[in-house]
């Protein structure tokens, strides 16, 4: 009778439970109720911290290699990098190429804003970081989501989780973080400029331009292939107007089905024995100096620009060149508002926001090439 | 006789005025919803609403007429 209970006992997680783990727990909660309360990015944050949350109870396998749940998640969608691409075809089905096809200067800035990256790396490799882990940590500056898992499942697994997190943390930050530096870095007199309006984007256009972007780029950066690809098929789908079901299809469901497995997943790496070290909350450190270095790119890009263009553009929409799309359009807006209620620079915004993408993937494919 | 038209394609939120109401310039006359956010638009001079050419819940596109002042 002692001996059943006492290997009931044993064979229960409470003994093998640490220290570390309950700090995993904590770490858990605060995201849930970042996640609930303040509807910070919860559709990633909450299954990223339930993810946590579970893969901290000791003894359950989950993460155990061939064996446990989430490691078949893990290895099928993350590992063999199934899942960003899948959530590039959701995006481009959802992006509307629109304000950048009408005024294709706004690219610059969307690969202006990368600058911040490349600071970045310098500054993670001068910190002691090697070559793998400081593109992970730099590619945190682009904030986009799904390059950052892509690209650090690739070149420094280990930190998926941090940077993952600090990724989508700094998305929903967008609003505190950005407006700080937009306002540093432009005069009130800048920030009230009204801009020419956009011309009409043909239907033409908008069709020729997925296909042609997605020529152009892999042709040039071949190793941006499987996420442009799919950015511009979900694209293509969306421009073509003839294939509605796909188009519904990538951008809803397939994209919350993925979307439940990725979050899970990340979350599912850090376990206090990966997390939970100063190097990870360097990380985090190293993300937040990357975004505002390349917010401030962008807005330096847009203000260089303005030496040369008859009509100028608000500098503000070169902090939109980061591609947290549409977040950081909608700071841009706010913050021009701000300086003249009638100045609407929401959909002159998106043209940079959404180059954003582009020059982030690029960036990220330039790296991989360079260091995979 | 002069008009409001819509500075950026969205769905209309609120109208915040009525037929007949006085409006200054500067005035929030309606709120548009696009991209998740509330955008307030203005008024870009003062006068009397004469008509409203929009409902809430509309879908509209840049340039489409909100309001029409007397």
């Amino acid at each position: 009778m002692f001996d059943i209970l006492k290997d009931l006992i044993y064979s229960s997680g409470l003994v093998s439970l640490t220290a570390g783990n309950m700090v995993m727990w904590l770490i858990s909660f605060i995201l849930l109720y970042l996640a609930i309360k303040k509807r910070y990015e919860p559709l990633l944050l909450l299954p990223i911290a339930f993810g946590i949350l579970i893969v901290n109870l000791p003894l359950t396998y989950l993460m155990e290699p061939e064996h446990g749940l989430i490691w078949f998640f893990y290895h099928y969608g993350i590992e063999l990098d199934i899942i960003p691409p899948i959530i590039f075809l959701g995006l481009g089905a959802m992006i509307d190429f629109g304000p950048l096809i009408a005024n294709p200067k706004t690219l610059l800035l969307g690969a202006g804003a990368q600058a911040g990256l490349y600071v970045t790396f310098f500054a993670a490799v001068l910190f002691g970081f090697d070559l793998q882990e400081a593109a992970s940590i730099a590619i945190i500056g682009g904030a986009d989501g799904p390059t950052t898992i892509y690209l650090t499942s690739k070149l420094a697994p280990h930190l998926l989780g941090a940077t993952a997190v600090s990724a989508y943390a700094y998305m929903a930050l967008v609003p505190i973080i950005q407006p700080p530096v937009m306002k540093l870095l432009t005069t009130n007199h800048e920030r009230k400029i009204v801009m020419k309006k956009l011309r009409p984007v043909s239907k033409l256009q908008r069709v020729c331009f997925p296909i042609i972007t997605a020529m152009t780029i892999m042709l040039i950066v071949p190793s941006a292939a499987p996420l442009i690809s799919m950015l511009m098929l979900g694209n293509l789908f969306k421009e073509s107007g003839v294939v509605e079901r796909l188009t519904n299809a990538s951008s809803n469901e397939l994209m919350n089905i993925v979307t439940i497995f990725l979050g899970l997943s990340v979350g599912a790496t850090m376990t206090a024995g990966t997390f939970l070290n100063p190097k990870v909350l360097f990380i985090f450190f190293l993300g937040l100096f990357a975004f505002v270095i390349s917010t401030a790119a962008g807005l330096l890009m847009a203000k260089f620009m303005n030496l040369f263009l008859k009509d100028k553009i608000n500098p503000l929409i070169g902090a939109a060149g980061v591609s947290a799309v549409p977040m950081a359009a909608r700071c841009v807006h706010k913050v021009g508002s701000e300086a003249n209620r009638r100045n609407y620079l929401l959909m002159y915004a998106m043209g940079p926001n959404v180059a954003g993408v582009i020059g982030t993937v690029v960036a990220a494919a330039i790296l991989l090439k360079n260091l995979g | 006789m002069s008009e409001l038209t819509a500075p950026i394609a969205g769905n209309v939120w609120k109208i915040l005025v009525a037929v007949g109401d006085k409006v200054e310039m500067d005035d929030e006359v309606i709120i548009l919803e696009a991209l998740k956010m509330e955008t307030p638009i203005y008024c870009e001079e003062s006068g009397t609403i004469a008509e409203i050419k929009i409902k809430e819940g509309d879908a509209v596109n840049e340039g489409d007429v909100l309001v029409i002042f007397g």
